[in-house]
């Protein structure tokens, strides 16, 4: 599988070939941010909030131990299962054995970035249990057999005419049909019946409360509830960085995060979610799959303050010209390119160069995890572990030479820029990637310092 | 204040020495007209961020050391580039002197902020009777906190154009998106091209929907960037660094000839 994984610059250079279709959708996400500015700016609070949300979750991560300890025996006493997972598999483990103990074979799960990140679904159809994603957007991809572009907004690559066919094929719906509402409505049929028959539900975390034991799960379809109301078995899925200390703090996380999300004051349902009700099992799975190691990288751990509001993706001018699946990580843009790297540094080298640096990600981010600096530094340790591409160090190490030396320097640059003169073909062809779509810079006969040396020194 | 007791350095980045000389001596002589005694050491090369950037801090140590020999007995360092001032003030680290470049990187500034924060300039006597859109270089405008950006929720101010505004004629243009990166970013520029030349291409078509004439900005890199993309499409359009601006002279009064 790894052999088909395009790098970053490969599968936007694919992206941009359609270049109305880059522009949709850099504007369909622009217009994403732009809402997010609009509502936040109502809040004379917002930096306020942003560095309260901060501070929170700076304390979480330097006290996680035990706050996890404090929210499993809250839970316990609310007479929910708590299981833990050291990484994918084992989470994916757990779950398949609570369903084969009731003999279910069918489920329905709600959106859950870190299902993604498992590939729970594969491992549990090859193990005979049906999966279907109640999160519309996340059926779409999932009846196109792809995953996520976005963790807040799964279809967001996609246009009317494409859902349209889609559930033409699958649904059942008139050919040609785009209207919005029309589709959402089959859509609606479709799952209600799923989620009449499914015994099991699975839904993510967004926020686990230390002090109570309760969990709060955000949607804006109420799918989440639809799901665990309906079901004899509740499972939910968090990754142990989900945890805040208090009750009171959610009034902080909850008006962060729709607002920094799609720019709505609330999420339309944020369901919490404590104790089973009768008859039910309630399960929680708290997984670690590299998180122990992440906060163990003292430059990186505050990637794990994330809160998955996706504003950082919203915002990236590179997200909005390469398409989420550009990324090849569940979580796409500026975040899954500081949080990959730990997972695997072979796979994800790609990401953190997939960034000017333009440092606007830190600036929206809800939590303010400084997501720039971390690319950076990010740069810095995979090429320590010999993670570039050899060429691009000999490249580096060339460059370095020359710009060490002020005298090698002054010759190297009289020579360029005469050859530039003289012989343009040989900068101005196929093999330097500046030239395939702009000009060079026009070169002058003289540098600044040979008209100072000129004009000024004595 | 008296600033021609100050030893105020030059430096003029990599780029912007062998390519756009008129910048540097368009920074040099604002300086001069503005009191200051400038010195450029003419040994210097880069501030180490082509490399820096590229994952490689420990290859730029060399440009480092060089850039303290030559300027720690500046007053201030002053250059007409955010991106360069920025990665010399977070990174600069000659070797065996980590205490003494902190205290380097504290004096270093870029060119704008030098005139509206040290200078305290308040007036400009310069012409530029042009149709102006600004091109805020992300480095500048966050690292350096040229002008406050779109997304905070904190009160608007610009340093370039309180300095454009004075320039005679200049007429300064709205954009829509007023602080969206020009995707240059250094080697990203080759290698992610496809989505650097589309937002370099973005950036381009915004100014031109609002009938710029020239795009100015602090940063030579962003600029050389779109001016690529400008002359490859055969535009007008062309690029001008702030530097080159406000230096831009009044032009005299001609008498007219008693008939």
């Amino acid at each position: 599988m790894s052999k088909t994984i395009m790098e970053h610059s490969e599968a936007s250079e694919v992206f941009n070939r359609d270049e109305p279709y880059v522009d949709w959708h850099d504007e369909t996400l622009w217009f994403v941010r732009q809402k997010r500015d609009k509502s936040s700016k109502l809040l004379p609070e917002w930096e306020e909030l942003r560095e309260t949300a901060s501070q929170i979750k700076n304390y979480v991560l330097s006290e996680l131990d035990e706050l996890l300890v404090q929210f499993e025996q809250k839970a316990k006493e609310n007479g929910v299962h708590v299981h833990w997972a050291a990484n994918a598999a084992e989470h994916n483990e757990i779950v398949l054995n609570l369903l084969k103990q009731h003999g279910i074979t069918a489920m329905v799960k709600s959106k859950s970035m870190l299902t993604e990140e498992c590939h729970m679904n594969e491992f549990l159809s090859k193990n005979g249990i049906d999966v279907i994603d109640t999160d519309l957007g996340e059926r779409i991809v999932q009846l196109r057999k792809e995953p996520p572009s976005h963790i807040v907004l799964p279809a967001i690559h996609l246009k009317k005419k494409d859902i349209g066919d889609l559930f033409h094929e699958h649904l059942g719906t008139e050919a040609g049909a785009t209207d919005p509402q029309y589709l959402a409505e089959a859509a609606r049929q479709h799952l209600r019946d799923k989620f009449m028959t499914r015994r099991a539900a699975l839904t993510g975390v967004n926020f686990a409360v230390a002090d109570t034991g309760a969990f709060v799960v955000a949607t804006n379809e109420g799918n989440a509830d639809m799901g665990a109301h309906l079901a004899d078995i509740h499972i939910a899925s968090m990754g142990f960085e989900k945890i805040i200390p208090k009750q009171e703090h959610l009034g902080v996380f909850l008006r962060l995060l729709a607002r920094s999300a799609t720019g709505q004051p609330v999420t339309a349902y944020n369901s919490h979610f404590k104790k089973p009700r009768e008859g039910q099992e309630m399960h929680i799975i708290i997984v670690d799959n590299g998180r122990t190691t992440q906060l163990g990288r003292a430059d990186f751990r505050n990637s794990l303050k994330c809160i998955r509001c996706g504003a950082c993706m919203n915002t990236c001018p590179v997200y909005r010209r390469s398409g989420g699946h550009s990324y090849h990580n569940a979580v796409a843009g500026p975040i899954g390119s500081i949080l990959a790297p730990n997972l695997d540094m072979t796979k994800y080298a790609d990401l953190p160069f997939a960034s000017t640096l333009c440092g606007s990600c830190s600036n929206v981010c809800p939590v303010k995890i400084d997501i720039h600096d971390q690319l950076y530094k990010w740069r810095q340790v995979l090429a320590k572990g010999g993670h570039v591409p050899q060429t691009k160090g000999i490249g580096i190490r060339a460059m370095s030479m020359v710009l060490s030396q002020p005298r090698f320097y002054q010759w190297s640059g009289r020579l360029g820029r005469s050859v530039m003169r003289t012989v343009p073909f040989m900068v101005n062809n196929s093999l330097n990637p500046w030239y395939k779509q702009r000009d060079m810079p026009e070169p002058p006969k003289e540098s600044f310092r040979d008209w100072y040396v000129r004009n000024r020194k004595e | 204040m008296n600033y021609s007791s100050l030893k105020i350095g030059l430096f003029i980045p990599c780029y912007v020495d062998q390519f756009y000389p008129q910048v540097g001596i368009a920074t040099l002589e604002l300086l001069e007209k503005l009191g200051c005694r400038v010195t450029f050491p003419t040994n210097q090369t880069c501030c180490g961020q082509p490399m820096a950037n590229s994952g490689f801090e420990h290859l730029a140590r060399p440009c480092d050391n060089l850039f303290f020999d030559l300027f720690s007995d500046c007053d201030y360092v002053v250059s007409p580039s955010g991106s360069c001032v920025l990665h010399i003030k977070e990174h600069l680290k000659a070797d065996n002197r980590a205490d003494e470049s902190k205290v380097l990187r504290k004096r270093v500034y870029e060119l704008v902020e030098f005139l509206t924060d040290i200078l305290k300039i308040e007036h400009i006597e310069a012409e530029f009777p042009y149709r102006v859109g600004l091109h805020q270089g992300c480095h500048g405008q966050r690292g350096l906190h040229l002008s406050q950006m779109s997304e905070l929720n904190a009160a608007p101010f610009s340093k370039p154009v309180f300095l454009l505004k004075q320039v005679k004629g200049l007429e300064l243009i709205d954009l829509d998106r007023t602080d969206e990166c020009c995707g240059f970013g250094g080697t990203f520029c080759v290698s992610e091209e496809a989505v650097s030349v589309k937002m370099g291409k973005d950036r381009v078509a915004d100014h031109i929907r609002h009938n710029a004439e020239y795009i100015t900005g602090s940063d030579m890199s962003c600029l050389m960037h779109l001016g690529g993309i400008l002359k490859r499409s055969n535009s007008n359009v062309q690029i001008k660094h702030i530097a080159e601006i406000l230096n831009s002279a009044v032009k005299k009064q001609i008498p007219v000839p008693i008939a």
